[in-house]
């Protein structure tokens, strides 16, 4: 471990933040897509959910994660090569 | 109105454009050219929508139409994985590439410590989830294209005969592209492109519907929402459990579907492309569900009642008169159907034929594998007839089904089923613990708790299982009941079986994991797949371009030689028509120089050396093996090579040292006949005037006769003494002197060799001599250690230059044995002089005297033979010789007694 260099220069640790941010966006989608799950049922009392509404909101959610993923993308293509972030390294979680 | 034998036209030229695509695509990369398109992250981005099936195209409305927004599920998952491409598919396709990893038994086989038992099990599983899958796409080409015949009411339209033609079209698609060249990648460009080529088709056919019926039909998108709203499924009404349930089990069966691995992992190029796939591959299947449920909801109101809602994307069209987006619209569907279907049985037959068939092969033909060429043909005979029985499975399976059950039914439980690799993938990816026997547990329970609960109910009740079964549970156990496991009801069952089989599988594959304990090789397959991202970075492609030429020429020149490897690299530049240029990388070629390699450095290292530069792959553990043990019979080979050139060396130079010996004895000899020559010569000489004097002078005095017939008798006398000591000295030299063995005590020895030196001496010779012991007894030929003595002590007389000339003999004991010194007191023999004194025919420059040379030569013969020896003593005042007489000469006092008792 003494070979690891604690602190990053600035776009290194930048380079490392875009690529926390592309870890988490999945789950980001998941929870987002796992919101119809507290709509109401109809038959349950409350106003049942258009379909309309949640046609908009199912590939709302898409439409900003494909292009949240294509922004991710755009900032780390070209950097596999440099640095492998798949190493334990440091600031990195 | 289309007719059936327009649809067929138009069908069978659209197939022949997919032959030709692929066609020109393997020869492209055969030649290695046009690897931007086929390399590119676009094809495969595109590849990856065999997703989308039949299932899809068809089906998804007809899902819509029944289930509301739920059909949007089975595009969740994918979505989420692929965008999640950092944590899981980016290791995935590493390991693939680094294990050379041929399908997802493959990976699971390997992982596991190459089980072949366990490529077995998932073998026999994927074929089993699979084949209803591939059932499905004939039933929905089949299905169309009986809507067209319908509205034709065509004669002779047989469904299962439909189902025969389209089965036979895609089983020679399959074999002749899926099987051309066997390559240890298992990639097939010609597949991937014509695949790539069915999902723009796919997708423009499916959109251009959905335009149609938005903007066409539906009256844009306010009145097609309004439209929505107000149809029967207008209210978000699906429950939560499917909806989770749903998306889990679609992003399992996305990595874990034999054909997805395929397109995923094992046609990957480049790990970078998932990182545009992360992103396109979501938007690619946001579009396709885009106008699902518009068109589900138009039809659902316009369609008349009763029709088939699976085939609205046809029927819709068509009913509305277009005939063109109907065409567009069924050669979409087509497509999805041919090239899931296409890779699917491609993904299935590499399974069966690398873990079913080639195994048994092997097994029964005794003497193994022998001939690389034989071997080759039997492989892709076994790909042929494996493609064969997929599809033949997938064909009777449709037959037996009757085509009645509803298309996402079918999927969801194909699903199911693939969806039982995903712990042990998993957990053999990010868990170093988990190991082969929890794997075959998990993958067991969870596979029979899903054929229990969603293949065999599936069927409907009374056929794969029965009423009782149902009603009783299994054997009669009521907590065994297929739709409500423990007990517990109310779930739906699909619900249901995912949970169950899921949760139950990973709890086995854990539990067994941690219990028990993996061999060596699994522990070591372990730890590279689950530190892959550790040490393998992101490796370049196959067909490489000129750069792995570079690469390749490079090391050979390393191995092979610079001139050797030049003229083997044009001799390939020249066969493939490159004129002064490297030639390309073709499989045949770099199959050609690894043979060329494996001459040199054997052939696992030339395989591990190749697929370095070539194939991108880190070497495996089996490699590395191969690799030792080919290095260790070099060494063993090249030690004995040094041991016999040691010999050899050895043996030259005693060689060369006899021969040395050789010539100088023959110089000896040269040298010796000319003295012996020139010896003979001075006194023959002098007898010969001296006598001719005698006989020819006439008047000689008597005192002259006399004197001179005592010149000829004295020369006579010295040629007699010369011939003796000749004589001595060859038989001394020629070891047949016999010694006379005798006892005397040294000093009656040195008293007689001093007397008789000394007799008839000119001129006077003082002779001392000190010992500490007067009494040693020696036991040897004393005549002759008295003639050494004698010629040391004459010597002394002869050459001692000193105007009073004295002798000193000294005796001392030395641990090599009685020394006896003779020191005299004259100038000495000069150093350089000193090595050759004991040499024959030597005598010291203008020294006096009428000695032939041969005095010291005789003692040190005798003295040689004696077992002692004679040397010159340097840094004395005068002259000095030393003789060694061995302490084995002198008789102890224990023997003189022993010796004494007896007389």
């Amino acid at each position: 471990m003494a070979d690891r260099t604690i602190f990053l220069e600035r776009r290194s640790y930048r380079m490392r933040r875009v690529k926390d941010a592309a870890r988490l966006l999945p789950l980001v989608g998941l929870a987002l897509w796992m919101m119809p799950l507290m709509w109401p049922l109809p038959g349950n009392g409350a106003d049942p959910m258009p379909m309309s509404y949640a046609l908009r909101y199912v590939f709302g959610v898409w439409l900003f994660l494909v292009l949240a993923s294509g922004a991710l993308w755009w900032r780390t293509r070209g950097t596999e090569r440099a640095g492998d972030p798949g190493r334990p390294e440091a600031e990195d979680g | 109105m289309v007719s059936l034998n327009q649809l067929l036209f138009v069908c069978l030229t659209y197939v022949a454009g997919l032959f030709v695509v692929a066609f020109l695509a393997e020869r492209a990369a055969l030649r290695g050219q046009g690897g931007a398109l086929l390399r590119s992250p676009l094809v495969y981005t595109l590849s990856l929508s065999i997703y989308c099936t039949a299932w899809t195209f068809y089906g998804a409305v007809g899902y819509a139409a029944r289930s509301g927004l739920e059909y949007v599920t089975i595009y969740l998952g994918p979505s989420l994985v692929m965008i999640g491409w950092w944590w899981g598919l980016r290791r995935l396709v590493r390991i693939g590439r680094s294990q050379r990893v041929t399908s997802i038994a493959d990976l699971i086989s390997s992982r596991y410590g190459k089980s072949n038992l366990l490529a077995i099990i998932v073998t026999l599983m994927a074929v089993i989830g699979v084949t209803p899958y591939i059932a499905l796409q004939l039933q929905s080409v089949v299905l169309s294209l009986s809507i067209f015949a319908g509205t034709d009411a065509a004669p002779g339209f047989s469904p299962v005969k439909a189902a025969l033609w389209v089965a036979a079209g895609l089983a020679l698609f399959t074999v002749i592209f899926g099987t051309r060249n066997l390559n240890v990648n298992e990639r097939h460009h010609g597949v991937v492109i014509a695949v790539a080529v069915e999902a723009v088709v796919k997708l423009v056919a499916l959109m251009a519907v959905g335009i149609f019926v938005v903007w066409g039909v539906g009256g844009g998108v306010g009145d097609t929402l309004a439209r929505i709203d107000a149809s029967a499924s207008g209210q978000w009404e699906v429950q939560g459990s499917r909806w989770a349930a749903l998306t889990l089990l679609a992003a399992a069966a996305f990595v874990c579907l034999p054909r997805m691995f395929q397109v995923l992992v094992v046609e990957n190029d480049d790990e970078r492309y998932l990182g545009i796939a992360s992103w396109a591959f979501p938007l690619y299947m946001m579009l396709m569900s885009l106008f699902v449920v518009p068109i589900a909801v138009v039809g659902l109101d316009l369609m008349p009642a009763g029709s088939n809602p699976d085939l609205f994307v046809l029927s819709l069209p068509l009913s509305q008169g277009r005939n063109g987006l109907a065409m567009l619209a069924f050669l979409g569907g087509f497509s999805s159907a041919t090239s899931m279907v296409i890779v699917a049985t491609l993904a299935l037959s590499t399974m069966v034929s690398n873990h079913i068939v080639m195994p048994i092969w092997l097994s029964l033909r005794s003497g193994g594998a022998t001939q690389s060429g034989d071997v080759r043909n039997v492989v892709i005979l076994a790909r042929r007839l494996s493609i064969l029985l997929v599809i033949a499975l997938g064909f009777f399976y449709y037959r037996a089904s009757g085509g009645s059950a509803a298309l996402a039914a079918i999927g969801t439980i194909s699903f199911g089923g693939v969806a039982q690799f995903l712990p042990a993938l998993l957990g053999g990816i990010f868990w170093r613990g988990a190991t082969r026997a929890g794997a075959l547990c998990g993958l067991g329970l969870g596979f029979a708790i899903w054929v229990f609960t969603m293949l065999l109910p599936s069927f409907g009740v009374g056929a794969g299982l029965s009423a009782e079964t149902f009603d009783q549970g299994l054997m009669g156990l009521v907590w065994l009941r297929p739709q409500a496991l423990f007990g517990i009801e109310g779930l739906d069952p699909t619900v249901h079986a995912v949970v169950w089989s899921l949760s139950l599988n990973t709890l086995a594959f854990v539990g067994v994991s941690l219990v028990s304990f993996p061999d060596p090789i699994e522990r070591l397959q372990g730890a590279q797949f689950v530190n892959v991202l550790d040490h393998s970075g992101p490796a370049r492609s196959w067909t490489a371009s000129v750069a792995g030429s570079e690469d390749l020429m490079i090391m050979a020149q390393r191995i092979l030689g610079a001139s050797e490897a030049q003229s083997f690299f044009r001799a390939e530049a020249d066969a493939q028509g490159i004129t002064g240029g490297l030639p390309e990388p073709t499989p045949a070629f770099v199959q050609g120089l690894e043979r060329e390699l494996a001459a040199s450095v054997g052939a696992a290292t030339a395989h591990a050396m190749v697929s370095q530069i070539v194939g991108g792959t880190s070497v495996s553990v089996q490699d590395l093996l191969a690799v030792a043990d080919e290095s260790a019979q070099m060494l063993e080979y090249s030690s004995q090579l040094e041991q016999k050139s040691r010999e050899l060396t050895d043996t030259a130079a005693q060689l060369r040292s006899a021969n040395e010996k050789l010539t100088q004895l023959s110089l000896q000899k040269d040298a010796f006949l000319s003295q012996i020559s020139h010896e003979l010569r001075t006194p023959m000489t002098s007898i010969r005037s001296f006598s001719e004097i005698l006989r020819d002078a006439d008047k000689l005095s008597e005192a002259d006769k006399t004197r001179y017939a005592s010149i000829i008798h004295s020369e006579t006398i010295r040629l007699t003494r010369l011939l003796d000591d000749l004589l001595d000295l060859s038989v001394l030299e020629n070891g047949q002197v016999t010694l006379r063995m005798g006892e005397d005590r040294l000093e009656a020895i040195m008293d007689r060799a001093v007397t008789t030196a000394l007799t008839g001496a000119g001129a006077p010779l003082k002779v001392q001599r000190r010992t500490q012991n007067p009494d040693i007894m020696l036991r040897t030929d004393i005549d002759r250690l008295v003639q050494v003595f004698i010629n040391l002590v004459t010597n002394a007389r002869k050459y001692c230059d000193a105007a009073m000339p004295e002798l000193l003999i000294t005796v001392h004991d030395a641990p090599e044995g009685l020394c006896i010194d003779f020191v005299d007191n004259g100038s000495g023999i000069d150093p350089d002089m000193q090595s050759v004194i004991f040499e024959k025919f030597y005598r010291i420059s203008g020294a006096q005297g009428d000695g032939a040379g041969l005095g010291l030569a005789i003692c040190h013969e005798i003295m040689t033979r004696l077992g002692g020896r004679v040397q010159y003593l340097s840094g004395q005042s005068g002259a000095g010789f030393r003789v060694v007489v061995p302490q084995s000469v002198i008789v102890t006092q224990a023997e003189k007694i022993t010796m004494s008792a007896p007389t």
